[in-house]
């Protein structure tokens, strides 16, 4: 099996706070982080090549520094990685960035599955994988939490809905986007740590990938954004104040009189 | 389209650089520097007195105007529509108002009960795609059979639930389309000068709001995710008309198959249909502390909710995740217990009508969004909820 596990680094934003002096994110500190979904998808691409054989094929599009993430997924365990960069793929929305996926993952040949995390952290649409499935011409598979048996060109597997899950089967090659439950990921070994300063990370530019230049980046992108704000939160709330039983009793009143219960 | 900062008209005076609301921009060798990830904004331009950034305009729509109408595809399940398609009519009517054109409803399934609770609730039109082979959510079948309606109809908006259906097979219909996409919108409104649809979303995990556009491409598409807009009265006075479309089965063939569907049978009241929610987080501590919160809800006849930490421990289920990779929630009263209130979780459940919030951290930030606030141990205040409560009703 040969399988691409597409990955993004993003701002680990769960510690941004608002500057109320001037509005904007405070940045200090925040180091960039893997996508954490994505990290669900390495090691699930990981665990089926051990399984299956064959070789994972770790793949970003994003700025330089991406490369260093792109080693760490080396370090656990994907075999090569590669580095898409390019100030041509700047500003791209999903369309334009699964289109440079897509034509990236061709030059890599037919792989047997395509493995993504089920959205990022930053833009948190979740649409780049089924977007890429469909530039590519193949299968998608939404939230996806367990694999439960490849054979023969077949992969049956269990994805999460609203009300439950559903078992599915799929033919390969085939393009999925996994859930957090479908596995814990494992922390870099120390031969995958020496393997991960050694290796090369090729980067692929718009050039190599022969892709025609208004179909990336933001010149490729069918959306833009126009504004961006902060949202006001307004404190109207009440604490309740005074002895615990009558804060209790307070609060009945209150629903009572908004005629709730 | 780019940013260009002329190096020679910048004074590095840093006006700028507190107008990024992304904190990229930032003063080298007393002149301006960008690192990566512009957005192109244009704050940066406005904020600049000497003109040295400059954000190339957007080249004005080349969109050929045949495109008209406004589109909800109208998701069911086992025949009965849910509610995010009567929540997205509503919308849609507003739009489609604005825009001085109509509004269609598509509904693919087989067997559907109330196709015509879609023109109550505003459709002009309803495309009904009734067939066995789509019983069951089958996503290329839908895939094919939209894009097939949307190039034969050319509609100008399309909006969608971003349910977990439409979030897996509507962006493959955008990427056929090859068109903008813009998912989970909390806020759609018409700029009628150009005929766009400005679509407002959550991005950085709630702490910025966006506003986009589709300008040069048609149809504009949206996902919405459940109850983020509000229902209208239907008024089942209202005409309109249902037309049946035939599934095409030379375009469309489906290539993966559904083998079983496991309910998740461990929610005793659905979340998306509860008027009453009460929800725990980590201030639980365990498992077994689900069981008070259990108690309060059926006592209120409350279905039970959950943040992200609960789930991620293994207390409860993925199904009674609220937030943002979970379910979105507007029930008249919500209850949190023990939730410290990130916005991950806020996303999913701020528009409830009334929240009340029981933390013993007076700075949690649930108490921002809260009606009433309870400042104190949740393991006392829940069981004298309780008492109080059955008191009440005996």
């Amino acid at each position: 099996m040969n399988i691409v596990v597409c990955i993004k680094q993003v701002p680990g934003t769960t510690k941004v706070k608002i500057d109320p002096q001037t509005n904007t994110l405070v940045r200090e500190g925040i180091e960039n982080i893997v996508n954490p979904f994505d990290t669900y998808a390495l090691e699930e691409g990981v665990r089926i090549k051990e399984r299956c054989g064959g070789e994972v094929t770790t793949i970003s599009m994003g700025p330089p520094q991406a490369e260093e993430m792109l080693r760490e997924a080396i370090a656990v365990g994907a075999d090569q990685a590669i580095l898409l960069s390019d100030t041509a793929f700047a500003g791209a929305d999903t369309l334009a960035t699964s289109y440079t996926l897509a034509r990236a993952i061709e030059k890599l040949g037919q792989p047997d599955l395509i493995i993504c995390g089920r959205q990022t952290l930053d833009g948190d649409t979740g649409q780049v994988g089924p977007e890429m499935a469909e530039m590519l011409g193949l299968p998608f598979v939404a939230y996806v939490s367990k694999i439960e048996d490849i054979d023969r060109g077949y992969m049956r597997l269990q994805r999460m809905i609203e009300e439950g899950h559903e078992v599915i089967e799929v033919p390969l090659p085939a393009v999925l986007t996994v859930v957090k439950e479908i596995n814990t990921p494992r922390l870099p070994s120390l031969r995958g740590l020496a393997r991960s300063k050694s290796a090369v990370i090729p980067i692929w530019t718009a050039q190599e990938l022969g892709v025609d230049k208004n179909m990336v980046g933001l010149s490729g992108s069918a959306t833009r954004v126009i504004n961006i704000f902060f949202p006001q939160r307004v404190h109207r709330g009440e604490i309740l104040q005074g002895e615990l039983e009558s804060r209790v009793e307070s609060l009945i009143d209150k629903l009572r009189e908004a005629k709730i219960i | 389209m780019a940013i260009q900062i002329d190096l020679d008209k910048c004074t590095g005076c840093g006006n700028c650089v507190p107008a990024c609301p992304f904190g990229l921009l930032e003063i080298v060798e007393e002149k301006v520097r960008l690192k990566e990830g512009c957005t192109l904004c244009g704050a940066c331009q406005e904020a600049c007195d000497y003109e040295a950034i400059i954000v190339e305009a957007v080249e004005p729509s080349s969109v050929s105007d045949s495109y008209q109408g406004v589109w909800v595809f109208a998701e069911q399940r086992d025949g009965r529509l849910k509610s995010v398609a009567y929540e997205l009519l509503s919308k849609g009517r507003e739009l489609a108002d604005t825009l001085g054109t109509e509004l269609c409803a598509v509904c693919f399934g087989h067997g559907i009960s109330e196709v015509k609770q879609l023109i109550a609730y505003g459709a002009d039109k309803v495309y009904l795609v009734d067939d066995p082979a789509l019983a069951q959510s089958q996503e290329d079948l839908y895939t094919g059979q939209l894009v097939e309606l949307i190039e034969k109809h050319k509609p100008e908006i399309v909006l969608a639930g971003a349910t977990s259906l439409g979030r897996s097979f509507i962006p493959r219909v955008a990427a056929i389309l090859r068109t903008g996409l813009t998912a989970d919108c909390t806020g759609l409104e018409i700029d009628l000068a150009g005929r766009l649809l400005l679509q407002t979303r959550p991005t950085f995990g709630g702490n910025i709001m966006a506003t986009i556009v589709c300008q040069t491409k048609r149809p504009q598409m949206s996902t919405v995710r459940p109850r983020v807009f509000k229902k209208n009265v239907p008024d089942k006075s209202r005409k309109g008309q249902i037309i049946k479309v035939d599934l095409d089965r030379e375009r469309t063939t489906s290539r993966t198959k559904l083998l079983s569907f496991v309910e998740d049978i461990t929610e005793m009241v659905k979340l998306e249909d509860a008027d009453i929610i009460v929800s725990g987080g980590r201030g639980l501590g365990k498992a077994e502390n689900f069981q008070l919160l259990q108690e309060l809800a059926t006592v209120m006849g409350a279905a039970l909710g959950s943040s992200r930490p609960p789930v991620d421990e293994g207390w409860i289920s993925y199904s009674h995740q609220i937030g943002q990779t979970g379910k979105t929630v507007c029930p008249r009263l919500y209850i949190a217990c023990g939730i410290s209130g990130a916005v991950q979780h806020l996303a999913g459940m701020q528009t409830s009508d009334i929240i009340v919030a029981i933390n013993d951290d007076p700075n949690a930030p649930i108490f921002d969004v809260v009606t009433y606030g309870i400042v104190g141990d949740l393991f006392k205040v829940v069981p004298l909820l309780i008492e109080k409560l059955k008191g009440d009703l005996a």
